[in-house]
């Protein structure tokens, strides 16, 4: 048992004593650093863990016809995801999940591997705007699958079969490309704003500003409680100018023909209908829209997205021999010329053809009212070369052709009005007289959108009042929206009556047996247009592929008032593909049906008022033999309405 | 030779310290587990206390002398095990550390071999008579513990294998160990880093670098330290008065009821309740270290400051993680991590400790 009794040395153990209050006087100083020094930093950092900001979506704002029916609405939609909470095998229940949200399993399972490495915090998101039976089978599985959730976002319910699709727009989150934008720059990535139309132009009113909700989350991101919340602000509702009941009726006239409509009040520019066709389902976008949805709309040779009523430029054809005859009155040369149609005449060594001799026929004489509702070519070849082109570029710009309308709607396009400065701007070439006589049958450099030639017909028949067109009332909108354009609300322009009654008086005869588009003829109404047909290739290439293909018929236009003057309604087709004018004049004549059987079916005017009401008439006159005259003659009276109608009982004396 | 024991000089000023410690440990273990898929865990740490109390009064009946006769049988048969381990044991998160027992325990064998190291290097320098330590006894000394240390880091078990580190050091320095030793031992060391750094596992080394900054990776394996900061530094002067809203009772410090007991107690307690856990620890060390100098023999004191180098190795490696001095290593807080072998251990460790001194006036 030697050297086991020799004691260890009491200076080293003395020695470990203080080597650990050293290492424990170490500890309390970083115990001390952290719990007192830094204390707030970690609270605040402790804070920034557990207190999550859960945006609260603002629903957008509805969007109304003008009597205030619903066309655009918002709908709850459930976004199926998976929490990471519990401690489950996901990739377990991954079979059960996939067979009720009806996906593939294995996706479910690559999605769940894809989010491994992720924080847990985040959920996975399984599925965008799940059907109510989907959403049962979440509701009904909560305990065997726990970690299956669903959050709420509301999404823009549109029209279906994409009705009014084009006006009204779409929404999308906002793009990379969007936010370096200063219209956009206050915008946040994963906002959902409008894409096009009204959803565009309007956004500002439409979008509502989204409110947030500050909850304690524990460490796998589930709610453990409420702190406090901001309310969303819903967006404003957007009440359009729009008639739902002419905006059905435009689409229906147009069915599933390629082209456009648009239904103007001449008196003040507010639009009642405008389609496009083909169209598209926004209802697509409301969700989301896969790569080959897109690529397919996009690379569609038909431009299903695009807005024809404003951003097809298309040479207006015969309608715009209304503008040609302004001119020719209002420069004094038209009113006693005439002109003998043989089917064709000759100018600067080259032959223009009639589309009269088609038919085989020839026009004959031909004054001015007759060259317009006979449409006759050589008439008005003939006034093109006695106006000039820049005469007739003058008026044409006059009435808005070849620039924008100033339609609150985004992407319009100007189309093209030839002047002998526009050759030489564009073409550095001077512009050679022959270059005029297709202008002036509505053909060679000009193209118009619908919108423009809706307008300046409008305004021609409103005896020189050019309005601005508009979607909205402008005197509607908050006062912070800025408007879409400075262009003139409203700009009058000359016209002598003597003209302007020539002019309307020969519009009201197309769509009867002696115009160019009897089929049309309305019984009882006041209608009064004009037709077009346009080459969209020449002749020549015509000639060649003369196969039937669509795509080189003659587009069919025509612009219809009613009544003829000061008109309520103007209304501009174009039937792409229609070959002739009269069967755009007859979609033309549905709308304008449908517009007068409304307005005459509600006596609101005549019931409300205490005033004198304006009245509009139609009437034949009798010619000095004493038989019905063939022409139509409308006017306005003004009649008085008693402001209540007594009851028959009190009026009559004697009975108390 | 008189076999005179009494309860009379059982240490029972350590017992209630350390049952206090254990208590503090339960009743954290209770409120950091609570409404998590751990709860329960305090009920099932009370049984491993109430055993571990069991063993302790055993083994303080067990002379101590006794069992350093027989150390080195004890020793070869802690080679063996490891090595069992190493072939046979079963593969968890990577590592060979545990081997399956009959009726579906678990035994994971590193941690009795720091006790038997703690009886081995007792009894290699009890009977070392000399004041000064001759370099072969120096290195013999190194070999007693370099050879299960190796094993255990094959396991591979950093973490436990670090602890066998000063249990060789208290007893070198004890045993006379002298600065020229010292210092080559450290350049050795100092120059061994590079290679040692090397020879890590991949998640070994991401836990050091993520210690050394945090933020790189606060998502991933910095996450563990980010949280346990942020959970130690909200906890404030007093607590956490968030109360439920605490970081470890939302869950985002991970399996707070192991290895980060300490983080979950600092933050609902305080630095008041932190300081206060460490004055007990430091009141048990010193109590410690005052039995080792009343031991009987020079062998009662080296097991004794054993059992100190370990508990006092664990505390500061242990809160030097929570508080961001150390990097995750996976060692417990002994007497307040949750855990059966890490109980089982402190409380034989302490029945050989209260042998010692029951039988201080023994001879």
């Amino acid at each position: 048992m030697f050297g086991r009794d020799e004691k260890v040395s009491p200076v080293r153990l003395t020695a470990v004593q203080y080597i650990v209050l050293a290492i424990f006087m170490i500890l309390a100083y970083g115990l001390w650093r952290l719990q007192v020094v830094q204390s707030d930093m970690y609270a605040s950092l402790a804070e920034k863990n557990r207190v999550r900001n859960v945006p609260i979506l603002a629903p957008r704002g509805k969007i109304l016809d003008r009597e205030g029916r619903m066309i655009v609405d918002n709908y709850p939609s459930f976004t199926a995801l998976l929490l990471r909470d519990s401690s489950r095998d996901l990739s377990a229940d991954a079979g059960l999940i996939a067979q009720g949200l009806h996906l593939d399993a294995k996706e479910v399972r690559d999605r769940i591997r894809h989010f491994a490495s992720m924080p847990q915090y985040q959920p996975i998101y399984l599925k965008d705007d799940i059907t109510p039976d989907e959403l049962a089978f979440v509701e009904s599985h909560r305990n065997e699958l726990p970690e299956l959730d669903t959050i709420v976002a509301h999404r823009r319910l549109y029209p279906r079969n994409g009705f009014m699709a084009h006006l009204i727009g779409y929404v999308g989150e906002v793009s990379e490309e969007m936010l370096n934008q200063p219209r956009w720059e206050f915008y946040n990535p994963g906002d959902v704003v409008g894409k096009s139309g009204v959803e565009l132009q309007y956004n500002q009113i439409l979008m509502g500003k989204n409110g947030q909700r500050r909850a304690v989350v524990n460490s796998r991101g589930r709610e453990v409680s409420r702190l406090d919340e901001t309310q969303a602000e819903p967006g404003k509702q957007l009440k359009l100018t729009v008639d739902l009941d002419l905006q059905i009726a435009a689409e229906e006239a147009l069915g599933e023909k390629n082209g456009a409509i648009v239904a103007m009040d001449p008196r003040n520019g507010e639009i009642l209908a405008m389609v496009s066709r083909p169209t598209f389902n926004p209802n697509d976008f409301a969700v989301r829209v896969s790569r080959d949805q897109w690529s397919k709309l996009v690379n569609d040779e038909d431009h299903p997205l695009l807005n024809k009523a404003i951003q097809a430029q298309l040479a207006p054809g015969s309608t715009f021999k209304i503008i040609m005859a302004t001119a020719g009155l209002q420069e004094g040369i038209a009113q006693d010329m005439h002109v003998i149609c043989n089917g064709g005449a000759t100018f600067y060594g080259r032959y223009f053809k009639c589309w009269v001799t088609a038919e085989h026929r020839a026009h004959g004489m031909v004054e001015i009212s007759k060259a317009i509702y006979q449409s006759c070519d050589v008439f008005f070849y003939t006034l093109a070369e006695k106006l000039g082109i820049d005469r007739i570029a003058k008026y044409a710009t006059m009435f808005g052709l070849g620039q924008k309308t100033g339609i609150d709607l985004p992407q319009e396009v100007t189309g093209v009005m030839p002047s002998e400065e526009w050759k030489v701007r564009n073409f550095k070439q001077k512009w050679y007289a022959g270059e005029t006589i297709s202008v002036g049958i509505g053909q060679g450099a000009v193209a118009v959108t619908p919108i423009q030639l809706a307008r300046a017909i409008g305004a021609i028949a409103s005896g020189g009042l050019l309005v601005r067109p508009h979607v909205t009332n402008p005197d509607e909108l908050p006062a912070n929206v800025i408007p879409a354009t400075d262009a003139p609300n409203r700009v009058k322009i000359p016209i002598d009556p003597k003209n302007w009654e020539i002019i309307t008086d020969a519009m009201s005869n197309v769509p009867t047996p002696l115009g160019t588009a009897g089929s049309a003829h309305l019984q009882g109404i006041d209608f009064a247009g004009k037709t077009g047909s346009a080459q969209t290739v020449s002749n020549a290439l015509k000639a060649k592929t003369a196969n039937g293909k669509s795509k080189y018929k003659d587009n069919a236009w025509f612009v219809g008032v009613t009544p003829r003057r000061d008109p309520e309604i103007v209304v501009a087709v174009l039937f792409e593909g229609g070959e002739h004018g009269q069967f755009a004049a007859r979609i033309a004549a549905q709308v304008v049906k449908a517009y007068v059987e409304k307005q005459r079916r509600q006596p609101t005017k005549v019931a409300q008022g205490n005033k004198k009401v304006e009245i509009g008439a139609v009437w034949n006159s009798a010619s000095p033999d004493g038989t019905a005259n063939d022409t139509l003659h409308g006017g306005r009276f003004l009649v008085d309405v008693p402001k209540k109608r007594l009851p028959v009982a009190v009026a009559a004396p004697g009975v108390q | 030779m008189s076999r005179y024991i009494s309860f009379r000089d059982f240490d029972w000023v350590l017992f209630i310290l350390v049952l206090l410690i254990c208590g503090l440990g339960v009743m954290e273990i209770r409120s950091a587990t609570a409404h998590t898929k751990f709860a329960g865990a305090h009920i099932r740490q009370l049984y491993w206390i109430s055993g571990g109390i069991a063993c302790m009064f055993v083994m303080s009946f067990v002379n101590y002398q006794k069992l350093l006769d027989g150390v080195h049988w004890m020793y070869i048969a802690s080679i063996a095990s490891l090595m069992t381990v190493i072939i046979f044991g079963q593969k968890y998160l990577g590592a060979r550390r545990w081997i399956k027992m009959p009726g579906g325990g678990h035994f994971q064998p590193s941690e009795w071999v720091k006790l038997i190291l703690i009886l081995a290097v007792a009894k290699y320098f009890a009977d070392l008579h000399q004041r000064e330590l001759s370099w072969p006894d120096f290195i013999k000394a190194g070999a007693i513990v370099g050879v299960p240390m190796l094993l255990v880091l094959a396991q591979p078990d950093l973490g436990t294998a670090l602890t066998y580190i000063p249990i060789a050091i208290m007893g070198l320095f004890l045993g006379g160990v002298r600065l020229k030793q010292a210092l080559t031992v450290v350049v050795l060391a100092g120059l061994m880093m590079p290679l040692a750094f090397h020879v890590l596992k991949p998640y070994q080394r991401e836990r050091l670098t993520s210690f050394m900054e945090p933020e790189a990776d606060s998502q991933g394996s910095g996450y563990q330290v980010i949280q346990s900061l942020i959970a130690v530094g909200s906890g404030g002067l007093w607590g956490s008065s968030a109360g439920s809203q605490s970081q470890t009772h939302l869950a985002f410090l991970p399996v707070p009821q192991t290895d980060f007991i300490f983080a979950a107690f600092a933050e609902e307690h305080g630095f008041v309740g932190a300081l206060t856990v460490m004055l007990l620890y430091f009141i048990v060390l010193m109590r410690l270290t005052q039995n080792a100098q009343t031991a009987p023999d020079r062998a009662g004191t080296f097991v004794v400051m054993g059992v100190v180098a370990v508990l006092s190795f664990h505390i500061l490696v242990n809160v030097g993680m929570v508080v961001g001095f150390m990097p995750v290593t996976g060692i417990p807080l002994p007497l307040m991590s949750y855990g059966g072998s890490s109980v089982l251990f402190m409380f034989l460790a302490l029945g050989i400790v209260m042998n010692v001194r029951m039988r201080r006036f023994v001879n």
